[in-house]
C-alpha cells in the first residue's frame, strides 16, 4: 500500500525558498500566481493490512522523522491500489 | 582536560577542533566516530561541523539517530559541557537538546564569511571566560542557520537568558545588517535550560590563530578547561 506524505513548512514560518520561487514566476509572467510555499514530498511503500493500518504508520514516521514539527507540518494520502499498480 | 571531538559521516571541522583544543590549547581531543558508543571519559564534548549524513531530509535530521548520541545525551543531562558547532548545532536542535530549529538563510545565500557575535552570558561553561563587551570576530560558513523557534519559545529562551551569542556589527549593535542569516532576534547562539550544552552558527575553531585572521575563538575553548578545572560542571557520572 502506499502512502504519500506531503511536508510543508506551517503557516506562520517564512519561506524564503517559496517566496523566491513566486517571485520567478511572476518574471515569468505569471502574476496572478500569489504565493509559492515549497514543501517536500515522500512516497512510502507499506506492507499493511488495511489503509488504516498504512496511514497510521505513515503518521508515525512523518512525526518522528519526515517533518520536524517545531516548523513543518504534515498530510497524508493512502493509496491502496497504487503497490498493486507497481507490480503491473 | 579531555575534549571528545564527534566525527559524523560529512563531518569537516572535526579536525579543526582536535586542533584548536590540542595543538593551540594544549589539551587532549579524541576524535570519536559516530557508530561508536561511549564517550571514553571525557571531560566536554564537540560535536563539530560539517555536514553530517550529507545533511539529508533536513540537516542534523539523521545525526541524531548515531548510536554515539545516547552517549552525548547521557552525558549532556549528567550536566557535562557540550558544545554543538555550525552542523553541531543543527544536530543539537534535532535532536531536542536545544529549543527551535533552523531554516535555510534568509536571503538563500550560503554565508562564508567573518562576522561579530557579543557574548551575552558568561555563565555557560564555554563563555566563561568570555567579555560581554568586546564583540568576537570568527567566521560564519553556513547556507541553513536561520534560527527560528515559536514566539513563545522565543520568549522564554530571552526571558531565562538562554541566548548565549548576538550577531552584532563592530560597534556592538544587534541591527538587522549584523544579521547574516535572518535569525530571529539576531541570534546566534544558544543554551538549554541547564546551561550545560551550547550551540552556536559561528566557527569559534576556525578563529584560533591570528594567522587565520582572529584568535578570538579560542576563548570558548579557554572556558570550558576552566569550567572544568574549576569543578563548574559536576557531571554525575
Amino acid at each position: 500500500m502506499r502512502a504519500r506524505v506531503f511536508v510543508t513548512l506551517k503557516p506562520s514560518v517564512f519561506d524564503p525558498q517559496g517566496t523566491t520561487v513566486a517571485e520567478a514566476l511572476h518574471t515569468l509572467g505569471y502574476a496572478n500566481v500569489k504565493d509559492v510555499r515549497q514543501g517536500k514530498y515522500f512516497e512510502l511503500d507499506i506492507d499493511a493490512a488495511s489503509p488504516a493500518e498504512a496511514e497510521r504508520v505513515a503518521a508515525e514516521a512523518a512525526a518522528k522523522l519526515l517533518a520536524n514539527p517545531v516548523i513543518e507540518s504534515y498530510r497524508i494520502e493512502v493509496d491502496a491500489a497504487a503497490h498493486a499498480e507497481m507490480v503491473r | 582536560m579531555k575534549f571528545a571531538v564527534v566525527v559524523f559521516p560529512g563531518s569537516n571541522c572535526d579536525h579543526d577542533a582536535q586542533y584548536a583544543t590540542e595543538h593551540v590549547l594544549g589539551q587532549q581531543a579524541e576524535l570519536i566516530w559516530h557508530k561508536d558508543t561511549s564517550l571514553r571519559g571525557a571531560d566536554a564534548v564537540i560535536l563539530p561541523g560539517g555536514f553530517a549524513h550529507g545533511d539529508y531530509l533536513r540537516t542534523g535530521a539523521i545525526a541524531r539517530f548515531s548510536p554515539i548520541m545516547q552517549d552525548v545525551k547521557r552525558f549532556a543531562d549528567a550536566g557535562g559541557p557540550v558544545l554543538g558547532i555550525c552542523n553541531g548545532f543543527q544536530v543539537l536542535l534535532e535532536a531536542g537538546m536545544l529549543p527551535g530549529a533552523m531554516l535555510r538563510n534568509a536571503n538563500l545565500h550560503f554565508h562564508c564569511e567573518h562576522v561579530h557575535v557579543r557574548v551575552e552570558q558568561t555563565d555557560t561553561p564555554f563563555t566563561r571566560a568570555c567579555s560581554t563587551v568586546r564583540p568576537l570576530k570568527i567566521p560564519v560558513a553556513h547556507g541553513e542557520g536561520n534560527y527560528y523557534a515559536e514566539p513563545d519559545v522565543l520568549a522564554r529562551l530571552e526571558q531565562n537568558r538562554q541566548v548565549v551569542f548576538r550577531y552584532v556589527d563592530t560597534a556592538g549593535q544587534a541591527t538587522p545588517a549584523a544579521n547574516p542569516n535572518g535569525s530571529l532576534n539576531n541570534i546566534a547562539g544558544i543554551c538549554n535550560e541547564g546551561r550545560n550544552v551550547v550551540g552556536l552558527m559561528p566557527h569559534p575553531e576556525r578563529a584560533c590563530e591570528l594567522a587565520v585572521g582572529s584568535a578570538d575563538g579560542l576563548v570558548l575553548f579557554e572556558s570550558a578547561v576552566r569550567a572544568v578545572s574549576e569543578g563548574a560542571c559536576a557531571i554525575s557520572r
